[in-house]
């Protein structure tokens, strides 16, 4: 017989260990699915997890990592930090829409104007409306006590529904023939946010994850701010006697996971995606909570995970391509990998020790 | 009146979904457990009921086969959560992300397909409509007058103290979920087989969160799950009558209204939940706790 | 006689990871007797109890029960046998009725209906009176207990483990509990009653084991030895005594007027127009039932809870509208009762800890940014001064054992010379030797100059530290009585609720 002894001292290796091990099972888990579905499970794991990298197409893909890595790992260092004190933003995906709409409207309000500060302003638009959807939950649950996790994703829901309006309706693009979608804003430079280094796939949006990671680091590991935070996770009484208001705490997690996620909306918006359609809501609010639990809500794990992600990502682009896989196949793939991850999560929690028998 | 007391039978059909999902749910939540995975056992239960029903032409099979789906795919949930002691606010979500890829994935086949004709049963209303109607009091009858509801409601209410009355919390707890799991399927084959006739990707469209909504509408309790339930129905019928009488308003604003009534519903009912104190019945006092006996 | 026993332990072992539970257990409880298991905190005696009571397997020896062996694999095995048991930290079930409470204890309920007669049967029979459609969150401590009480009743057991039922009880109603005993007792019921409490045991015992460090050390009469002797086969040796001396009252510190204040929680307790003065160099004790809002009165004064403008001021300065910071960086500091989740994060290291409360006065925060070698030093100077036993700074808290993490967060406070300290519940739990640190600590605190409130539910510790005691009853305080010449009837009326002392005398 085993059973479970509670650690009483962190391990840090199987800190780092744990996902790891995630991943690994992730992979066997899933060639079993592919052999059952008549795909070469070896064929299948090379595609999605080393040829983006190393493969014959690895040139035009691997930029693409630092593109779908950049909006994952913002997002998710964001959420990371409301995580941490047990506020639950699951609305990541709403408020990146909303990012992307304000920051867009901005733009397209300027248009064709040639000025320096547009850019910077859709950024500051793109995270104000981010807050600003946010903080709808957050003061939903300070004042009524409603639940963030249901008032914040159900503004999802919300969130897609003025993203299709604004592209049937007022975002319309004049001069695009009647079809949906607004104007392309890559073909507006002042408003665009191009590739800043040519074949790395890096704009803006990647250096504002980077700053992310390095800016959450900070608050998470040397501020009093980011120390309250982890003692209102893990124990809100000892959070409140140190003297924290929950109610600011709530809204400071919301208000920052929602900022950044708009302002990841918006780098996509003006970036690779280009346009505000009925679509421009892809999954990356979603995927990032998956970022953040794979990066065990730190930082730099956070930003090792988003990568990891962005992987999966284009190999299931690639997969899709080459193997004929379906789309969904990356979806399932996340899905299981936080399974594997919550439940390898206890090897950091409990030792595992066999009952003493008599 | 004929107008009014049509539009009341497509209440009824409408709130159905959402009636099985909050029901199942509610015992789940009354037995101390946070399933947040509503949404992907809802999806998991309408694809493997849609494929069920189309392969077997019977869609009383499909129905039986997406409560044993949507019970299925909730046990990964039930071993991370009561065995491995995961979180279960992240297990649930993985789970609503796990169920939406897995059926996304093996329901490519299925896209196209027709769903084949259900029999209506009495008032020309679907046989599981009415079977959700009966659902509310067996369930009311279980928490409220059963040995077996009064165990769940002591895990629920307090485990330690059930564990030390020497309840096994964990297997009331799966027992628990697992039913849970199967009435999400239900609801969720109810959209596929009975209302929109095919399978398409995402078709549940937040129906699984908006059950979790209900059931604290519902103040944890069974009429208060068919009041919710019902509410919700009549804004979709309502939103869909508006949309069909061509106001001037878009149809994507119009589609919000469920949410939004969500919203609004959740707001009203967590104030007066806040603001009243000893009133009776809140939440189950060992909610989304997790469980570790020391043996 | 020893052969008619009805419970007979042989040789029981138990061990948890790096700690002998329990070794070599050997007694016998006989029919009609109250049995008591003495002990200090963390001496073994939960761990055996929960054996009998089938909650946990002991690794060597055997039990017998009625002459049987006794090998119960959960509860309900272990209730089949005749073995009832009312806990400490009730189990009961808030949001449920006393009915289904009841139920939930028995293994063939009878239907509703039948079952509440009996209820009512049984509880007029012991003089327990209850209601059985009443839910329990409305219930009072005592009343709870009589709900646990009555559920073992209905089983008619054979033996009865009662484990520390009076800290939750005032003295009057303690009384009443062992009349109720004593009446099992002579119908044949075999008690097994646990307890540290010296006096009570040798009121109302007839038998004593005593355990220390998980081994029985001794058994006897405990009517034919003194509180003192019994303390002494308790912990093994003489104990340290409190040195009290040279404190004097000085200028008024703290004073509170007329704190009124809603209940935080539906559980909670408003505070009805509590007023309190307080010198320097002076210990406030505060005595009360459990749930009397001793919880609400400290979170009110550490700042948690925000006071109306004008109700809580420290030499004169107004503190009422600030929040916890802000009335430590002004000298009032306060540790709650709860060691693990309140007073400290379990998680977190000690040094982290120290960044709880001690950020502002010991310069550990600046500007918002964590001096982190800081925080460990502090964390390392209180472990030395108060003799905390734990590897180091980095240690977890939760790792640490009751004893020595109650020392680590009382000095936490003291170290940084707080103007007013006030605890609550500074000792419980905790064993002995830690137990004299932590009182020492707070005397030599005051006699620095210093005030210094102690909460506690505890009278022994109230009149031993305190030089004025007030009565903490249903959110009221009543007005301070010095502690000098106070008896233990005195204070048991106080807290029942009657506030000035000539009630005392009807």
């Amino acid at each position: 017989m085993i059973r479970l002894v509670p650690r009483s001292e962190a391990a840090p290796l199987l800190q780092i260990a744990t996902p790891v091990l995630a991943v690994l099972a992730t992979m066997i888990a899933g060639g079993i699915l592919f052999a059952i579905m008549g795909y070469d499970p070896v064929a299948a794991i090379r595609t999605i997890f080393w040829d983006p990298l190393f493969g014959p197409a690895a040139g035009y893909s691997r930029p693409q990592l630092l593109v779908k890595a950049a909006p994952l790992i913002l997002i998710a260092s964001g959420l990371a930090v409301g995580f941490r004190a047990g506020i639950w933003n699951i609305g990541a995906e709403g408020q990146y829409i909303i990012g992307a709409i304000c920051g867009a409207a901005v733009a397209l309000a300027a248009y064709p104007a040639p000025e320096m500060w547009i850019f910077p302003a859709m950024v500051v638009a793109g995270a104000a409306g981010g807050w600003a959807w946010g903080m709808i939950p957050a003061l939903l649950r300070n004042r009524f006590g409603a639940s963030e996790i249901l008032v914040s994703l159900m503004l999802v829901y919300v969130a897609q529904r003025i993203a299709a309006w604004m592209a049937f309706g007022p975002m319309r693009n004049p001069e695009g023939f009647g079809m949906p979608g607004s104007r392309n804003l890559q073909q507006y430079p002042a408003a665009a946010n191009p590739e800043l280094i040519p074949g790395t796939g890096a704009h803006w949006g990647v250096v504002a994850a980077a700053l992310a990671v390095l800016a959450t680091w900070f608050l998470m590991s040397r501020h009093i701010r980011g120390f309250h935070i982890r003692a209102a996770g893990l124990a809100p009484r000892a959070a409140r006697f140190a003297g924290v208001k929950p109610e600011t705490l709530v809204a400071f997690c919301l208000g920052l996971s929602s900022a950044l996620a708009g302002m990841a909306g918006l780098f996509e918006v003006a970036g690779p995606a280009g346009q505000i359609t009925d679509t421009v809501g892809v999954g990356y609010g979603f995927t990032a909570i998956i970022v953040a639990f794979l990066g065990r809500l730190h930082p730099v794990g956070i930003l090792l995970a988003g990568l990891l992600l962005a992987l999966t990502y284009i190999g299931g682009e690639l997969a899709q391509l080459t193997l004929n896989l379906p789309a969904a196949t990356v979806q399932v793939f996340q899905g299981m990998l936080l399974f594997f991850l919550l439940g390898f999560d206890l090897l950091t929690r409990f030792r595992i020790a066999r009952r003493i028998t008599a | 009146m004929i107008d009014l007391f049509a539009l009341f039978l497509m209440l009824l059909s409408a709130s159905t979904p959402i009636l099985f999902a909050a029901l199942g749910e509610l015992v789940t939540e009354r037995a101390g457990v946070l399933n947040l995975g509503v949404e992907g056992m809802m999806i998991v239960g309408a694809l493997a009921g849609f494929a069920a029903a189309h392969h077997t032409g019977n869609p009383f099979l499909g129905f039986a086969a997406a409560a044993l789906a949507g019970a299925l795919i909730a046990l990964p949930f039930a071993a991370l959560t009561q065995f491995l002691l995961a979180n279960q606010v992240a297990s649930g979500l993985a789970l609503t992300l796990f169920g939406l890829g897995l059926a996304a994935l093996f329901g490519k086949p299925m896209e196209g397909v027709k769903a084949p004709a259900m029999s209506p049963g009495p008032l020309g209303l679907n046989w599981i409509v009415w079977l959700g109607l009966l659902m509310v009091p067996t369930i009311w009858w279980f928490l409220n007058r059963s040995r077996a509801g009064l165990i769940l409601r002591g895990v629920g209410e307090n485990h330690d103290a059930a564990h030390a009355l020497g309840y096994d919390v964990r297997r009331v707890r799966i027992a628990a979920i697992a039913f849970g799991g199967a009435m999400a399927g239900v609801g969720g084959a109810f959209i596929s087989i009975a209302t929109v006739l095919q399978w398409t990707e995402g078709m549940t469209a937040g129906a699984g969160w908006i059950a979790l909504a209900i059931v604290v509408f519902s103040n944890w309790t069974a009429p208060g799950v068919l009041a919710g339930a019902w509410l919700f129905g009549g804004v979709t019928v309502l939103q869909l009558r508006l949309q069909a009488a061509g106001v001037r308003v878009p149809v994507q604003l119009l589609s919000m209204a469920p949410y939004l009534a969500t919203i609004i519903v959740l707001v009203a009912i967590s104030a007066r939940q806040k603001y009243s104190r000893r009133a009776g019945g809140t939440a189950p006092g060992s909610l989304g706790q997790d469980f570790h006996a020391l043996r | 006689m020893t052969d008619a026993a009805v419970f007979r332990a042989r040789g029981i072992g138990k061990s948890y990871p790096g700690v002998r539970a329990n070794d070599d257990v050997s007694f016998a409880v006989d029919p009609g007797e109250i049995h008591a298991l003495l002990g200090e905190n963390g001496a073994g005696k939960s761990t055996l109890v929960k054996m009998i009571y089938g909650l946990v397997r002991p690794d060597d020896g055997h039990m017998e029960l009625n002459g049987q062996p006794h090998q119960p694999t959960d509860p309900r095995a272990a209730r089949a046998a005749g073995v009832a048991m009312v806990f400490q930290h009730f189990s009961l079930f808030d949001a449920l009725t006393v009915a289904e409470n009841i139920a939930l204890g028995m293994e063939n309920p009878p239907p509703q209906r039948a079952l509440s007669a009996r209820i009512a049967q049984v509880s007029q029979d012991f003089g327990l009176p209850l209601n059985p459609a009443r839910r329990v969150v409305t219930l009072s401590a005592g009343e709870r207990q009589r709900v646990e009480i009555i559920r073992c009743l209905l089983q008619n057991p054979r033996l009865l483990i009662m484990d520390e039922p009076t800290s939750v009880l005032t003295p009057q109603e303690a009384e009443l509990l062992f009349a109720t005993l004593r009446k099992l007792a002579d119908g044949g019921t075999a008690i097994l009653y646990i307890s540290h409490k010296l006096e009570e045991i040798r009121t109302h015992c007839d038998r004593a084991t005593i355990l220390r460090g998980g081994r029985v050390v001794d058994s006897c009469d405990p009517r034919a030895h003194s509180a003192r002797t019994l303390a002494a086969m308790m912990v093994g040796g003489e104990m340290r005594a409190i040195d009290r001396s040279g404190r004097q009252a000085g200028e008024v510190l703290l004073q509170v007027r007329a704190l009124t204040q809603a209940a935080p929680t539906a559980e909670g307790t408003a505070l009805k127009g509590v007023t309190l003065t307080l010198r320097a160099g002076e210990i406030l004790g505060i005595g009360g039932v459990a749930g009397n809002g001793q919880d609400e009165l400290l979170a009110a004064l550490s700042g948690e809870i925000r006071g109306a403008s004008g109700t809580i001021l420290l030499e004169g300065a107004d503190l009422s509208r600030l929040g916890p910071e802000a009335r430590r960086a002004a000298g009032l500091l306060a540790a709650p009762e709860d060691r693990l989740g309140h007073a400290a994060v379990p998680d977190f290291s000690l040094a982290d800890n120290t960044l709880l409360t001690a950020g502002a006065r010991k310069g550990l925060v600046r500007k918002g940014l964590i001096d982190h070698p800081a925080a460990r030093a502090f964390a390392a100077d209180i472990i030395r001064a108060f003799d905390v036993r734990t590897p180091g700074s980095g240690t977890a808290a939760k790792a640490l054992s009751g004893g020595n993490l109650q020392k680590f967060v009382i000095g936490r406070e003291v170290m940084q010379a707080p103007r007013v300290l006030v605890v609550n519940q500074p000792t419980w739990g905790v064993d002995a030797g830690a137990a004299s640190a932590v009182r020492q600590s707070l005397l030599d605190l005051a006699r620095q100059g210093a005030g210094v409130i102690v909460i506690s539910q505890d009278l022994d510790e109230l009149l031993e530290l305190s030089d004025r005691f007030c009565a903490l009853n249903e959110g009221r305080l009543s007005d301070p009585v010095p502690t000098a010449g106070l008896s233990l009837d005195q204070i048991g009326l106080m807290l029942g609720g009657a506030h000035g002392m000539e009630v005392a005398h009807l």
